[in-house]
């Protein structure tokens, strides 16, 4: 660790810091998600907060931004003492923030949607008076040109990105927060952003990136603090430091959790994917072409940040999205849209799926531990008295079966789901397709918000499923879990598989920058080998 | 038919399209802030209810008027409790409010004057009385333009003139206001509102209140200047109609006026069969002309005839998230 | 906040919404100068009293019965369905034409067809805003305003130019053959010794009881149910299950449809022995009452629908023997609406508070 949060502090006589963050903690109820949060951030600088799915940046930001108030702790704002109770305060103390998900009115133009909450007196006109022309001065300083006139549904990501930037100028922010603002951009929007954001700094203003991207933070920051599991465990000068080290930090030196395995004997190949595409509602390409092969006896981990086409991935192969292309189980041809491509059919001819998001997919909260066990698996002959009803008493002696194999406490099959703890719900969801028997096992985030001890049980019967011969594609942004478990791994970025490694030969580092998107010299060669 | 004829049933269909016009602008102001509102009915016929009472028992009709404006806020301060301050289902809160409201003014009236739930007859000045327009009398003889300016222009009463005058008032705040901009918008995404520091509670409370001064004014309309006195169920799903004119016209103000005007012309229509007939030389069941609004409206709303996309955050409570 | 024990949630949150609907409805009482407690007597006497009154209360509870369970299967799977008056006007017209298509021989052979025509003819009318729904994304709680307004018409015009027999004034089909009337309670052997005077109340109550058990099995017992109530809690979820949208959404409306229209064999065969104008005279919106009130559940639907049946002809009793008029159960149930379904959060707020006072006292104690 190059310099900490106090060395940082000791250059403050020298630059005055336009934010600052003094012990910030904040629970949601036992979980800790910021605990004493230092950071302070010098003026005229790009400060980038770097860490994993819920490390806490979120939760940071927002309570910089009054959506949440934090628990203890002190914000300074150009060095005095800031109270932000809403986010009114926020903006008056300067500080602007473009969300993930904007924060715009669909059929309002631009000018609309910059003025809303900022007009000048009651009547609409001065104000988008003033707003156009304020808008065309911005534009010319710092190339953010967007047609004030334009509605905001006919503009591209991209452009209402700007928008949600020029609300915040239009604001007079001297300090913008961005919440990963690259996750929906192009690479070339988001070349285009960054070029934006300098401009931004060099006319004085204070940015603050946040992201889990390092080749972002290496490209656009001066400075950055990195966020493990609420706490800020560094912040360092981006030229300082590098990739590699940044991910050491984010992942930190964490347990392996060792997965007894011995080594995999690949058989026939089960499934096989032929240049699969899948487009979000938007008609956005999501998943731009994959191919890939999975043999029975293995393991197929895919490793990438989420949101570059993993829960595409598992989706058109479960059956719940339309995708193009082919795919194959053990050489039957399977649709991808239309009749047989639902998620009925896709069980029916041995594809069981984990899904990433339990709450929403998986399990149906408001149902009993043994309604949910037949979730998906309604039709199957196994759980039908006749023709007419279900066999509600097989259901449940069958859950219970499977809650003693699974150890999922308490065992009450008649307990909703909603009232199990993450572990054990996910525990009653593996439980489900594991003992299907499928021949094929879709896995995603198999251990998210899991405890340690059911993750371990968790892994173990991933590893004895594939010894038993199944196939098994496992989708995590936990690179660990993948190197743990899986016998290849196949990093996605961008809705495309940038390469293939044999976990015995590569490290998180290198994973790391395949995940990143970099294509160093090594990956042309790379690229060669998964192909 | 001929030219009178023709100008008796406008005049006929102006008399009728305001109620209607009324409620749909209330309506719209709820809808507009995200707020359904199937309880226009409801609040209408509280008003009406207060309205007859009060005028009956002051001999004012503007005393009446302020009566039944404070009836339908009562209601609407109801439904802003349950569907903005408790979250709860907007539908349902607009469901029990109708049948609250359907109840309550019968047992009201009938305690109050003991005429079978019916508010005594109203007469001078308790009712909104015509008034004939400057000049209408001089230009009655001028061919064509006279008569239309006499008959159906001129001679309604005063409510009449202000539910029209609401239409372009509502259409410049909403789309040339402060409070317009945001009301669209917490109507769209609250989130935005929220984030860009204003209060969607607050914009929201404002906009139910104005849908219980508009309906108030169209209750009270019913009973003191439409007809002379409240008797129960005196509305007959007028507000249902109002709702259904607010989606034919894509919850737009000028174009509510329109849709009123239309459905206030089927209804005068259903007064005057013997013209239908005549006109269409056919016989055409009553029941079709009154129905003809409401299957208007399940075509816009099945996407046959343009597209109705309500306000996108309608029916959702707000919650405040990340 | 703590959460509620399933039991408070299941029993308090309704009885305590029933309560403050009680209150209110008292305090309406007394503010138009009536006796609470008078008026309660006067319906306790006049719908629970006597085996006469019990025949009306029971007579009212079987169609609410059936509207409550439509409302109830809609509601699982996610809709809200308030369009039940139209769909029992429209049932009434289905057991009309089969009444009076035939000169039935035996009442159970009229009474089998004219459920299943009471039935299809429901189920056909929310069909249309069913479709519309999965389909086209139009909202159904509009579509079935509308259909129930153009369900009205639709009758005026039926009766008036249709079916109503020439020479009569009033807009009613003709009366319905003999072989097409239901034994009404008074004439079942058993409840004969009960209910010595002819009531209203028919057979068809047992067909109610039935199909709230069969609902019942229908919603917990079959593949169908399951569906239902999953795609109800979660559609994301559905999908992922490979549980078909469109087809659940049409499937739950024909029931509900269905159940709304089969009321009609209880008003229209089994009482009026005709077709009337405005036959469902409000159940199918007393349904949402019932069904909120019953928590959605068959057999609170069939305790709700005895309260309901009570409420209703007690209320008649009021107007009958007092100065309160009939209206007043539409009050009540107004109220019973607003408690039990918007207000709901505001109850169930009220008691975790409760609760959880009652939590730190024991705390405080065992410490």
């Amino acid at each position: 660790m190059a310099a900490s949060a106090d060395n940082m502090g000791r250059q403050a006589t020298a630059a005055p810091f336009a934010i600052e963050l003094k012990g910030i903690s904040k629970a949601f109820g036992p979980v800790q998600a910021n605990k004493d949060i230092n950071i302070a951030v010098p003026k005229g600088t790009i400060h980038g907060i770097i860490g994993e799915n819920g490390a806490g940046k979120s939760t940071l930001m927002s309570i910089l931004y009054g959506f949440y108030k934090a628990d203890s702790g002190q914000i300074l704002v150009g060095g005095q003492p800031t109270p932000i109770p809403d986010s009114q305060s926020a903006i008056r103390a300067g500080i602007g923030m473009v969300f993930q998900h904007f924060k715009l009115v669909q059929n309002f133009t631009v000018l609309e949607n910059i003025v809303l909450g900022a007009e000048e007196g009651a009547l609409l006109n001065t104000s988008l008076g003033k707003a156009r022309q304020v808008l065309k001065d911005l534009a010319q300083e710092y190339g953010l040109n967007v047609d004030p006139d334009a509605l905001i549904e006919d503009l591209s990501v991209g452009h209402q990105q700007r928008v949600e930037i020029l609300k915040a100028l239009y604001r007079q922010a001297d300090i913008l927060i961005l919440d990963e603002p690259t996750g929906v951009l192009t690479p070339d929007e988001a070349d285009h952003l960054f070029r934006i954001l300098r401009g931004l700094k060099d006319q004085g203003k204070t940015i603050i990136l946040i992201t889990h991207k390092l080749r972002e933070i290496m490209e656009a920051t001066d400075n950055v603090s990195v966020m493990r599991r609420g706490t800020m465990v560094a912040t360092v000068k981006t030229r300082d430091t590098s990739p590699e080290q940044l991910a050491e930090l984010m992942v930190g030196r964490k347990v392996l959790l060792e997965v007894e395995k011995t080594p995999p004997a690949p058989g026939k190949v089960v499934l096989s994917v032929q240049d699969l595409r899948v487009r979000d509602e938007h008609g956005v390409e999501r998943l731009k072409g994959v191919s890939l092969d999975i043999r029975a006896g293995e393991i197929l981990g895919i490793a990438g940040v989420a949101g570059n086409g993993q829960s595409e991935l598992l989706a058109a192969l479960g059956g719940m999205t339309k995708a193009s292309g082919t795919i194959t189980l053990n050489g039957v041809p399977l649709p991808l849209s239309g009749p047989g491509s639902d998620g009925q059919s896709r069980r029916e001819a041995g594809i069981a799926h984990v899904p990433e998001d339990r709450h929403h997919h998986g399990l149906i909260l408001d149902f009993a531990a043994w309604e949910n066990v037949a979730f998906g698996y309604h039709n199957d002959p196994k759980y039908q008295k006749s023709a007419l009803f279900m066999d509600n008493d097989a259901l449940r002696a069958d859950t219970e079966k499977k809650m003693a194999t699974y150890d999922v406490r308490p065992p009450i099959p008649t307990l909703e789901a909603k009232n199990f703890s993450g572990g054990n719900q996910q525990k009653i969801v593996v439980a489900r397709e594991v003992e299907q028997n499928p021949d094929l096992l879709l896995i995603g985030q198999p251990t998210r918000g899991v405890d340690i001890g059911a993750i371990e049980f968790i892994h173990k019967q991933i590893v004895a499923l594939r010894d038993a011969g199944k196939a098994i594609l496992l989708v995590s942004v936990e690179l660990d879990e993948i190197m743990s478990l899986s016998d290849r791994i196949a990093v996605m970025f961008d809705g495309q598989i940038m390469g293939m490694r044999d976990p015995a030969s590569t490290d998180e580092r290198e994973l790391g920058m395949l995940m990143a998107g970099m294509t160093g010299t090594s990956d042309a060669k790379l690229k060669k080998e998964a192909y | 038919m001929d030219y009178a004829t023709l100008l008796q049933v406008l005049d006929t269909t102006v008399r009728l399209a305001t109620p209607l016009l009324l409620a749909c602008l209330a309506g719209l102001y709820s809808e507009r802030a995200g707020i359904f509102d199937i309880g226009l009915e409801g609040k209408m016929l509280s008003a009406a209810m207060s309205a007859g009472a009060v005028a009956a028992l002051t001999g004012s009709a503007w005393a009446g008027l302020l009566a039944g404006i404070g009836a339908s806020m009562l209601f609407a301060a109801l439904h802003g409790l349950a569907a903005i301050t408790f979250r709860g289902n907007q539908l349902i809160s607009g469901v029990a409010l109708n049948f609250l409201a359907s109840g309550l003014t019968v047992l009201i009236a009938q305690a109050m004057f003991k005429q079978g739930g019916r508010t005594p007859p109203l007469s001078g000045d308790a009712r909104f009385n015509p008034v004939t327009l400057p000049g209408a009398e001089a230009l009655r003889d001028v061919p064509l333009i006279g008569p239309l300016y006499y008959e159906v222009i001129s001679g309604h009463s005063v409510l009449v003139y202000i539910a029209f005058l609401i239409v372009p008032f509502t259409w410049w705040v909403l789309f040339r206001t402060r409070f317009g901009l945001r009301l669209r918008a917490v109507g769209e995404n609250p989130a935005a509102v929220d984030t860009a520091g204003v209060s969607v509670i607050g914009l929201r409370f404002a906009a139910v209140a104005i849908t219980g001064i508009l309906c108030g004014v169209a209750g009270a309309y019913m009973a003191t200047a439409l007809q002379a006195g409240f008797g129960r169920e005196m509305t007959a799903g007028r507000g249902y109609i109002a709702l259904a004119a607010l989606i034919f016209a894509k919850w737009r103000p000028v174009a509510a006026m329109w849709a009123c005007l239309l459905f206030g012309f089927f209804q005068a229509l259903a007064l005057r069969p013997d013209v239908v007939q005549s006109v269409v030389q056919m016989k055409v069941p009553v029941p079709l002309l009154d129905a003809l609004p409401y299957i208007l409206t399940v075509l816009v709303l099945a996407g046959f005839v343009g597209k109705a996309i309500p306000p996108r955050a309608g029916g959702q409570p707000y919650v405040k998230e990340r | 906040m703590d959460r509620l024990p399933r039991w408070a949630d299941l029993t308090l949150v309704p009885l305590v919404s029933l309560l403050f609907a009680a209150v209110i409805s008292a305090l309406v009482l007394l503010s138009i100068g009536q006796s609470p407690t008078e008026a309660l007597k006067v319906m306790i006497d006049g719908a629970l009293g006597s085996p006469y009154g019990w025949g009306y209360t029971l007579y009212y509870a079987t169609s609410f019965i059936f509207t409550g369970l439509a409302v109830t299967v809609a509601f699982h799977a996610g809709l809200f369905n308030i369009g039940g008056e139209g769909q029992a006007q429209i049932g009434g017209l289905g057991v009309a034409l089969v009444c009076l298509s035939l000169p039935w021989p035996h009442w159970t052979v009229a009474l089998a067809a004219a459920t299943a025509g009471a039935a299809l003819f429901g189920a056909a009318w929310a069909a249309i805003p069913a479709y519309l729904q999965a389909k086209r994304g139009s909202h159904i709680v509009i579509t079935t305003i509308m259909f129930n307004y153009i369900a009205a018409a639709l009758m005026v015009y039926v009766l008036v130019d249709v079916l109503r027999p020439t020479g009569q004034m009033d807009p009613a089909s003709a009366r319905f053959p003999v072989g097409a009337q239901l034994p009404a309670l008074n004439d079942i052997p058993g409840f004969s010794l009960i209910f010595q005077r002819p009531v209203p109340a028919n057979i068809t109550l047992l067909i109610a009881l039935a199909m709230a058990v069969v609902v019942w099995a229908l919603l917990w017992r079959t593949r169908l149910g399951y569906q239902i109530r999953a795609f109800g809690k979660s559609e994301a979820a559905a999908k992922y299950a490979g549980i078909n949208p469109v087809r659940i959404t049409i499937i739950a409306m024909l029931i509900s449809g269905g159940l709304a229209g089969m009321m009609s064999i209880n008003n229209v065969m089994g009482e009026a022995e005709r077709l009337l104008q405005n036959s469902s005279e409000g159940a199918g919106f007393i349904g949402i009452a019932v069904a909120l009130m019953g928590r959605n559940h068959p057999f609170g639907v069939v305790l709700a629908a005895l309260l309901f049946g009570f409420l209703y002809q007690g209320g008649a009793e009021l107007g009958l023997w007092t100065s309160i008029p009939i209206e007043m159960r539409i009050v009540v149930q107004g109220l019973v609406i607003l408690f039990t379904g918007a207000l709901d959060m505001m109850v169930r707020m009220i008691l975790e508070r409760l609760f959880a006072l009652v939590r730190s006292a024991k705390a405080v104690r065992a410490a």
